[in-house]
């Protein structure tokens, strides 16, 4: 187990120092200038500013610079909205996306793992072809049209929801929704499908020979099973909320730090893209990390021969 | 009903055929999947939808009285109508030409974006399962911490790098997508590799590629398809996903990712033009992902739900 | 008539499948007492464990269907009962094991708590005295330090000792009859010496009776009072041990015998093996399932389905060759010549 930690620790380790240095280079080879586009700069001003945000060095330099930063946790600063660093914009943005994503995550995973079994165990009848309808469909409408559809829906024709912003709870029940749906449809068609295959599996048979009561076997036998293959889509999880929660935050105008990004991203902000993209892998890499322990601990096969 | 007479006691001759009488119909493993397919009402649909919009998106575009990127002053923002069966667009551009020269888009990449990274799966998950050694080591390390970066970071540098357009996103999608088959390859390559048949092949004397290409691909390669059935509407979806977010492709050209873009901006105003490209995106993912799993089904009676 | 631990009566089960119906059981009958072993012997595929897993109700239905049949359970009939009332049954009166130990075993269970499950559920105890039972099991299937094997997880232990575990398990709650499936087939040969012995010893221990499902003859002559021999989901021949293997009445047990390695004979003969393969169940032929197989064929035998003849006492076989009317025929070597039968009525 201690040797399966170490090799987890040491590649998420490896992971995001290989992010952080290509996008680094990527980010800073780019062609054009990140001033450009503000025409009311002179050449010369322009070259103050370079040397201003320190981007006119030798590169090797500027990425020793970056890195040591990063390890005493700086994210550096954004080009664009002068004075502003990353990591406050981080502070001030990161726990309203943090609270959306674990309202949507938290609701998304008991609910799909619940209708997964109940799909499963009704094999064949109308609930189990309401719920694969219901999986089916919500993993083709992409976020954006979903969103925009609920906001049409009760906000402004039923007026029941709130447009946008984020300032009360009943501000955060569209966006969560929205965000849970999708994931919440994939669980329920993984969670079936590994149900349905656990039921095939002898050890269900043995433990239906022993006479145990239906729901005993469902409960021991089946779920338990059926649950550690869905930890590491946990995972992957993560990473599509996040992406989600990019669109979500910007059709609900909710001052998450997704916004930030795709803006940094649109209007050339390398420094802000470069700080928010690091940022954004350390906190994926470390979740998964988590994850990996967790499956570790849970499955006693990993704990054992790994 | 006891019709057995003392002539019927007679020994039948002992050089007679023994060998099986096969009663169920032989049908080939393709003819047979064909089959399966041809009756599974859901594939049928969902196969005539994708075919409809493709060759809408091929024909429509040309046929059309309006072309994709004519703006016209005076004209913009109309609802649908006899005039613009989908209404226009802000800059007056018929929406009707814009959504199939979009399909155009949205569909290639689709293809290109399931089929490319599919391909250097196979290719590097297949080496690495076949040959082993340091080269399947240095292929799984790099899988292994590949997989942990998050596959928004890929595809924003590769648009940022590249430029936005097609080749580029379809190359994004490449880099998040490859891992997974190659994975998968090299999993049902060792699988493979020492089955019986196989070794059968090689004390023959086969070569390696012919190893390769003649016993062991045949037999991955029906999952694999299954495989880019999946993957076209994930790499549809990621298409549209990065277009709504501004990295697609560039104006005029358009996709269906990027009609919604622009329509999202003032759909409370005119909701068609969201909701009609969106219904697109969500009715051809849709089809296409029935369709793949029929195609799962098909090919492996097994899994049949 | 007296009653017997175990009687069924005329067991068909089919499956739906989308090519069609698919005949697994076309009709068997067999009993079983207390304290006694039944070997059902046959190829794969001949229904033998799925007429057992029907009579447990293990298999999902549909796709599986009990047809008809009658399953006398001292006196009860277990097909009319249900799922839930069938659940008393499980485990307490009938246990099974399974062939492949590795994946009848839950991987992510300790075996101990697997053990507890069931004797909790029968016995009526606590935990603690559920552990006690099931470790003093464990130590009776000789596994050393059974304290320590409770706490042990399946995939930490070797085939032998997970195979000793199920029996252990299935023979918690001293049930009535302990159906083995193929308990041995995974193991090495060593291995299956032992597990059988334990069968054994366990078995005059508790007076359980045993139905053995096994292709393998050798394991029969170690563990059988009583054979029944299935063909393509009919038992062709059934009798005593001893009738079975000296005096064998079908030609299908002739090519089974035959095709057994047998050290006594002559190391120059050739094995003995059956041409062809068993008929397909999707649409079994209308005569004998065997005649296309049969080096003895007659025309009857393509036209009509033969009725049971029986032989001695309790020697029941399913060949046109018992009746009056068929010639002499000789018997592969070694095996004695054919008795006439009495057609019985079914």
């Amino acid at each position: 187990m201690k040797k399966y930690i170490l090799k987890r620790f040491f590649i998420s380790l490896i992971t995001i120092w290989l992010i952080a240095t290509c996008c680094f280079f990527l980010l800073r080879t780019l062609p054009g200038n990140p001033f450009a586009t503000q025409q009311l700069l002179s050449p010369e001003m322009q070259e103050r500013m370079m040397e201003y945000y320190g981007l006119n060095g030798p590169l090797s330099e500027q990425y020793l610079t970056f890195m040591k930063n990063l390890l005493h946790g700086d994210f550096g600063s954004s080009l664009k909205y002068t004075g502003q660093s990353v990591n406050g914009i981080i502070a001030s943005t990161f726990p309203v996306s943090a609270q959306l994503g674990l309202q949507a995550y938290l609701i998304s995973f008991p609910i799909g793992i619940l209708f997964g079994i109940i799909a499963a165990r009704n094999r064949g009848r109308t609930i189990d072809y309401s719920l694969v309808a219901f999986s089916v469909l919500g993993v083709s409408v992409p976020v954006f049209v979903l969103a925009s559809l609920l906001q049409y829906i009760f906000a402004i024709k039923l007026q029941i929801l709130p447009v946008a912003l984020w300032s009360s709870m009943k501000h955060t029940i569209l966006p969560t929704i929205t965000l849970a749906i999708g994931s919440i449809a994939s669980k329920t068609r993984l969670m079936r499908t590994l149900m349905l295959e656990v039921i095939t599996e002898d050890y269900v048979k043995t433990a239906k020979a022993k006479g145990l009561p239906a729901w005993k076997i469902v409960w021991n036998h089946q779920i338990r099973n059926a649950i550690i293959p869905m930890i590491p889509s946990l995972g992957m999880e993560i990473v599509s909320i996040l992406m989600g929660s990019f669109v979500v935050e910007q059709i609900y105008s909710v001052p998450g730090i997704g916004a930030y990004f795709v803006n940094s991203v649109r209007s050339l902000d390398y420094t802000m893209t470069l700080g928010l993209t690091v940022f954004l892998a350390i906190f994926v890499v470390t979740a998964n990390f988590i994850i990996d322990l967790i499956y570790g601990l849970v499955d006693p096969r990993i704990r054992v021969t790994k | 009903m006891s019709a057995i007479t003392s002539k019927d006691f007679t020994p039948l001759p002992k050089e007679r055929d023994m060998t099986d009488v096969i009663v169920r119909p032989s049908v080939s493993y393709w003819k047979d999947v064909f089959r399966r397919i041809r009756s599974d009402k859901v594939a049928v649909v969902s196969f005539t939808f994708i075919l409809l919009i493709s060759l809408m998106a091929i024909f429509a575009p040309i046929v059309c009285q309006y072309g994709y990127d004519t703006t016209s002053m005076g004209q913009g923002n109309l609802s649908p109508s006899s005039e613009h069966w989908f209404g226009t667009d802000s800059l007056g551009r018929d929406l009707w030409a814009r959504v199939w020269v979009g399909a155009r888009i949205s569909l290639l990449i689709g293809l290109c974006g399931a089929i490319v990274p599919q391909i250097v799966g196979i290719v590097l998950g297949g080496v690495a399962g076949y040959f082993g050694g340091w080269l399947d080591m240095l292929i799984m390390r790099i899988i292994d911490i590949g997989a942990c970066i998050p596959s928004l970071i890929y595809v924003t540098l590769i648009m940022l790098y590249f430029g936005s357009g097609p080749a580029a996103i379809v190359l994004a999608i490449a880099m998040s997508f490859w891992m997974d088959s190659a994975r998968v390859v090299r999993g049902r390559m060792l699988q493979f590799k020492n089955r019986e048949f196989v070794l059968a092949a090689k004390t023959q004397g086969a070569s390696s590629f012919r190893v390769i290409f003649r016993h062991i691909l045949p037999n991955i390669l029906g999952q694999q398809v299954v495989s880019v059935s999946s993957a076209i509407p994930s790499a549809i979806f990621l298409e549209a996903y990065l277009s709504f977010i501004g990295l697609g492709v560039a104006s005029p050209m358009t996709s269906w990712g990027q009609l919604c873009q622009l329509g999202a901006s003032f759909y409370r105003l005119y909701p068609y033009q969201l909701f009609i490209p969106g219904a697109f995106i969500s009715v051809t993912i849709l089809a296409f992902y029935l369709f793949g799993n029929c195609l799962r089904d098909a090919l492996d009676p097994h899994l049949r739900d | 008539m007296k009653e017997h631990l175990l009687d069924v009566r005329d067991l068909r089960v089919s499956f739906d499948t989308y090519a069609g119906e698919v005949q697994a059981v076309r009709g068997i009958s067999f009993h079983l007492d207390l304290g006694e072993t039944l070997a059902i012997v046959g190829e794969s595929g001949c229904g033998k464990s799925v007429s057992m897993q029907t009579m447990m109700r293990l298999l999902p239905m549909p796709p599986a269907r009990l047809k008809s049949g009658e399953i006398l359970f001292e006196g009860k009939d277990l097909a009319l009962l249900t799922d839930k009332e069938m659940e008393d049954y499980r485990g307490k009166e009938f246990a099974m094991i399974f062939q492949d130990s590795m994946t009848s075993l839950n991987p992510t269970m300790r075996v101990g708590n697997q053990m507890c499950e069931g004797i909790m559920r029968h016995q009526k105890v606590s935990k603690e005295e559920a552990k006690k039972i099931a470790i003093d099991m464990l130590a009776q299937v000789g596994i050393p330090n059974p304290e320590a094997a409770f706490r042990h997880y399946p995939h930490t232990m070797s085939g032998g000792q997970r195979q000793r575990v199920m029996i252990a398990m299935a023979l918690s709650c001293n049930p009535k009859i302990l159906i083995a499936d193929e308990p041995t087939t995974a193991l090495d040969v060593t291995m299956q010496a032992q597990i059988l012995d334990i069968m054994n010893k366990l078995k005059k221990t508790y007076d359980t009776a045993i139905i053995l499902i096994t292709h393998d003859l050798g394991v029969v002559a170690q563990m059988a009072d009583r054979i029944a021999v299935m063909y393509a989901g009919e038992i062709m021949e059934a009798g005593s041990a001893r009738e079975i293997f000296y005096q064998p009445s079908h030609p299908y047990t002739w090519g089974l015998l035959g095709a057994m390695p047998n050290m006594i004979q002559d190391v120059k003969s050739e094995l003995y093996t059956i041409p062809g393969t068993p008929p397909d169940l999707y649409a079994p032929p209308v005569g004998c399932p065997f005649a296309a197989r049969c080096e003895y064929a007659m025309e009857a035998c393509l036209k009509e389905e033969p009725p049971k003849f029986v032989t001695d006492g309790g020697h029941v076989s399913r060949c046109w060759l018992h009746d009056e009317r068929a010639p002499e025929v000789t018997p592969p070597a070694g095996i004695p010549a054919l008795k006439k039968g009495v057609k019985v009525d079914e």
